[in-house]
């Protein structure tokens, strides 16, 4: 047992800190309250007050965040947050990770957005700040109550991430040694160990910090009466947040593509969809802001869709850690009993925000005049209807285990469980949704000049009618698609795609660059709808085969996965796959590292190699040497493509990984990526000799001389002669005891070696001969017996069926058009925001807004 | 009628519809009887049943038997009313299915055999450990 310093102090200030930022935000939400309801004259002291509030109230954040990540830096596994998140082996970009994998960590990060936000309306703002920043701290103070982690009776408020261990845990080290520090922590989930982990939850969480500006702006324009206003300064920011949203889900569902084996980038799982949703009806508040500043209509659908969007997001956090989603979604967050604040919370500003809408709406101006369906802004408002739509047959589904929460709690019965087949389910719909935000953004640009009519529209029109037919009946020749709904997608996805282009080249050559942001977004969607198309409707499991599933079933039943021996080659889809190796990635050394030539240590970060390894000509390590590895939990299994036409060859690795921090084995597949496809592989299931389904055959015994060949299940094997060992792994040996191994090189494919070492051990008079297993020459071999006089030694044979893998395989047909879709969309939202913000800034500065 | 009402009407349309279709395509957990119950009145597919793997009394897991060729397994899984039913898995044993506390086998029954199309694994998780 270790004894170490218990570091309090870090800790006390990091809670002293949650505790000042707690109720800093309350006082800055009291002064500039207080100075949005004050006159002109009356309100600067308090608008200076509630800013000295809001900055100590950002500063605390800050440095509770530092805070909590130097505990995790400096691995003071006294932390309970340390302990469960963080682990000595992490790199520092994985320690970063760590910080937001847990709940607490990750309300951290979202509330250190909203701070550094909320600096910049300050600093951007002038007639707005009072009200905006009211809203802002009253958001903030909820979020610092998730962590605050003070407990006032049996009210518990918020969980703190500065607990100690032997705060949160009941275990009897702790009484007979407080200060016991646990040696190292249980890590960073390995499935997680990912540079994506690193990026795509900040980005998602600085996603849901913008949705808070134009929802703020929106309840200071009803709350002020100032009903027309508020939108000019919070456009830029809902384009701007509509770009890091999207992006975080672009980059969830790409990190789902390529490490969790969901067999694609979308799975319509609770998660994904919850964060989907606010998304769509943020894109349609966008819109609907676009219109009001065109002819002012559309306030009132502006002023829901931006309350929804935050209120959707506020539903979204509810849904992804109350643990109610259960058995729905693979990746929720686990309960840390903070369901009735976080519902508190979701129902404060739904009904705050709800009030104060309504209070005012009556007086909300409307324009009787009936938009023009020859308009423009007639057409992205029936976008943004689509949008909501899309939004809503999404939500109804995946609000499951709410509405069975509900139905239970008023003392029903209901067991609603999601669709069986969510991808099918949810694609039926949405790809219609799809097909009308394509036609309706390439259509709806030509009505770009205000007078607009049925001649004019078809003279504008038929030019890119007639181009999109000709390339979609292109592409219907080349690509073979004869599925009729995939037909329209590619024609209503080419249409948007050329009639936005024709409008982005007709603005870059009058000179209006800055204007060119909306078609060259609608581009990327529309590219990025192809891409689904191809990608998802003519994904195709190359590994099919047809096989008899049961000695109960007659019949061949279609299934979608081979099996491979190693280094047995087999035909799949074009291909000759040749299964060459397992390997395990260690630290330094290119490529991978064969299991068959490694040693276990005590620790299963340290092996011992077996052999010279040797990449392109240099000596990494020499025989006998300790390597390190990072992740030893992680198999690569080595699989050769070789090209039945050209024989073009390469190789992939996918990846296992035995995840005991989940209970599970995850694969996570490898890509060989073509410019027109990516071929997705991963192991479904791999053999493991421990297994006690492996069936070994009766031990033969063969007496060997020293330099005597011999076989091992076919291989040729070679006795090199008998070794003493000074010491055996996991034992202590004492002067009575002994311990030799027997040296056998064995002869494998390729002209490799593989070197066994069965071993003989007496210790306390007892004979021990722990069993050798090799997976790449399917044997076990036991040291039985040694016989002094001629050095010659007795070694039991048993082999089984050779060590194998089952794989699939999928093609998946240009994939990279949504890629490329997405970073087209990405850079048409940035002009787009770029232009908003201009035109704010400058109506700002005359004394506007 | 004004052109907002008739998108209004639309609009309402669309939601309605796709309420009834979440409705028909929602499916929900039941047991082996009422599973056997639906195959009879036409519905053989995408039923949920909740369950765990039989086990011998010294806890054991008895009753898993992958195919010849690996690609498929079958196993006895025991519902929420102790009924056993073989249930066949046309995909490789999933690595977990011994570990597993519950299962979530989605399917339906064909000439009186229980077809699994998916199974979800709820497996013990360390993450949810508590001690040291």
């Amino acid at each position: 047992m270790i004894s170490a310093t218990v570091h309090t102090t870090i800790g006390n200030i990091g809670h002293l800190l949650v505790i000042v930022s707690f109720v800093a935000s309350i006082i800055a939400a009291f002064a500039y309250g207080k100075a949005s309801l004050n006159n002109e004259i009356g309100n600067t002291d308090w608008i200076k007050f509630g800013r000295a509030s809001f900055w100590t109230h950002g500063l605390a954040v800050l440095g509770t965040a530092v805070t909590l990540f130097l505990i995790i830096y400096n691995n003071y596994f006294e932390y309970h947050y340390a302990w469960s998140h963080a682990s000595k082996d992490l790199p520092v970009h994985y320690m970063i990770a760590c910080f937001w994998e847990g709940q607490e960590g990750s309300f951290l990060i979202w509330s250190v957005w909203n701070a550094l936000l909320g600096f910049i309306l300050i600093k951007t703002n002038k007639k707005w700040e009072a009200p905006v920043m009211t809203v802002f701290a009253l958001v903030q103070a909820f979020l610092a109550s998730m962590i605050l982690g003070v407990v006032i009776g049996d009210l518990k408020i918020g969980s703190s991430p500065f607990l100690l261990l032997r705060d949160v845990m009941n275990e009897p080290v702790f009484l007979v040694n407080p200060n016991y520090v646990p040696e190292d922590g249980t890590g960073l989930n390995p499935l997680l160990q990912n540079y994506w982990m690193v990026i795509h939850p900040p980005m998602t969480f600085l996603g849901f910090a913008c949705t808070l500006i134009p929802f703020s702006f929106c309840i200071a324009g009803l709350w002020r009466k100032d009903f027309k206003d508020w939108i000019r300064p919070a456009l830029p920011w809902t384009i701007f947040g509509g770009v890091i949203l999207g992006t975080a889900i672009v980059m969830g569902a790409y990190w789902a593509y390529e490490t969790l084996n969901f067999g694609g980038y979308w799975n319509w799982d609770p998660v994904e969809n919850a964060v989907y949703v606010p998304w769509l009806v943020l894109i349609a508040s966008m819109h609907t802001m676009i219109i009001f500043k065109k002819n002012h209509t559309a306030l009132k659908t502006s002023i829901v869709l931006v309350i929804a969007t935050f209120i959707l997001i506020l539903y979204a956090t509810f849904l992804v850690r109350s643990g109610i989603l259960g058995n729905t979604s693979v990746h929720s967050f686990t309960d840390l009993g903070l369901s009735g604040q976080l519902l508190i919370y979701l129902l404060f500003f739904l009904v705050a925000s709800i009030a104060i809408a309504a209070r005012v709406w009556s007086q909300l101006p409307t324009s009787d005049k009936e938009a023009s369906a020859y308009s423009r802004e007639f057409w992205i408002f029936i976008g943004a209807l689509v949008l909501c739509l899309m939004a809503f047959q999404v939500l109804v589904p995946t609000s499951f285990p709410v509405f069975n929460a509900i139905v239970e709690f008023f003392g029903g019965v209901s067991s609603l469980a999601p669709p069986a087949n969510q991808v099918e389910f949810y694609s039926q719909w949405q790809v219609w949704f799809g097909i009308g935000i394509a036609l309706l953004s390439g259509t709806g640009q030509f009505f770009f000049w205000k007078k607009m009519d049925k001649e004019k529209l078809k003279s504008a029109m038929t030019f890119p009618v007639l181009i999109s037919l000709v390339i979609s009946a292109l592409i219907f020749v080349l690509e073979d698609i004869y599925n009729p709904v995939y037909i329209v997608v590619l024609v209503a996805g080419v249409y948007s795609v050329v009639s936005n282009l024709k409008i982005m080249l007709d603005l870059v050559r009058s000179g209006s660059y800055k204007l060119t942001g909306g078609s060259i977004a609608h581009i990327g969607i529309a590219m990025m709808l192809v891409g689904i198309m191809f990608s998802e409707g003519y994904s195709r499991i190359i590994s099919k085969n047809t096989t008899i599933i049961s000695r109960n079933f007659t019949e061949e039943q279609n299934t979608n996965n081979v099996v491979l021996f190693l280094n047995d080659p087999k035909p799949m889809g074009g291909y000759s796959l040749l299964y060459k190796s397992e390997g395990l990635k260690a630290e330094g050394i290119p490529g991978y590292v064969k299991k068959s030539w490694l040693d276990n240590t005590e620790n299963s970060h340290y092996k011992i190699t077996r052999a010279d390894i040797v990449v392109d000509g240099t000596t990494y390590a020499q025989k006998g040497d300790t390597l390190y590895f990072r992740t030893p939990e992680n198999t690569y299994h080595e699989i050769e493509y070789t090209s039945l036409n050209s024989g073009k060859k390469f190789t992939l690795f996918p990846r296992t990984q035995v995840n005991d921090e989940m209970g599970q084995t995850i694969v996570s597949p490898d890509i060989k990526k073509q410019w027109n496809r990516d071929l997705y592989t991963y192991v479904a299931l791999q053999s493991d000799f421990d297994d006690e389904n492996t069936v070994w055959s009766e031990k033969d015994i063969h007496t060997i001389r020293p330099g005597e060949r011999f076989f091992i299940n076919d291989y040729v094997a070679v006795f090199q002669g008998l070794e003493r060992l000074p010491r055996v792994n996991y034992l202590t040996m004492g002067p009575n005891d002994a311990a030799v191994k027997a040296n056998i090189e064995v002869f494998v494919e390729e002209g490799e070696k593989l070197y066994l070492e069965p071993k003989f051990i007496i210790k306390d008079k007892n004979v021990g001969r722990p069993p050798e297993v090799n997976q790449e020459i399917a044997s076990r071999v036991t040291l039985e017996n040694i016989n002094p006089e001629d050095g010659s030694i007795e070694l039991g044979i048993e082999t089984t069926q050779k060590d194998w893998i089952i794989l699939q395989a999928i093609e998946k047909p240009q994939i990279n058009i949504l890629w490329i879709g997405t970073i087209v969309m990405i850079i048409g939202f940035i002009v787009a925001t770029r232009r908003r913000y201009i035109e704010f800034a400058k109506m700002r500065d005359k004394g506007m807004a | 009628m004004k052109k907002s009402s008739i998108i209004g009407l639309v609009v309402i349309a669309i939601a309605v519809a796709i309420i009834i279709s979440t409705a028909g395509d929602a499916s929900s957990y039941v047991t082996f009887d009422e599973a056997y119950a639906m195959a009879a009145n036409g519905k053989a597919e995408s039923i949920h049943v909740v369950g765990e793997l039989k086990k011998a009394p010294n806890g054991q897991v008895v009753g898993v038997q992958p195919s010849e060729d690996m690609l498929s397994v079958e196993f006895i899984l025991v519902d929420d009313n102790q009924k056993e039913q073989t249930v066949y898995l046309n995909q490789p044993m999933p690595s977990d299915l011994l570990k597993s506390d519950k299962v979530v086998v989605i399917g339906g029954y064909k000439n009186d055999m229980f077809i699994a199309d998916k199974v979800l694994l709820k497996c013990p998780s360390k993450y949810e450990e508590t001690s040291l």
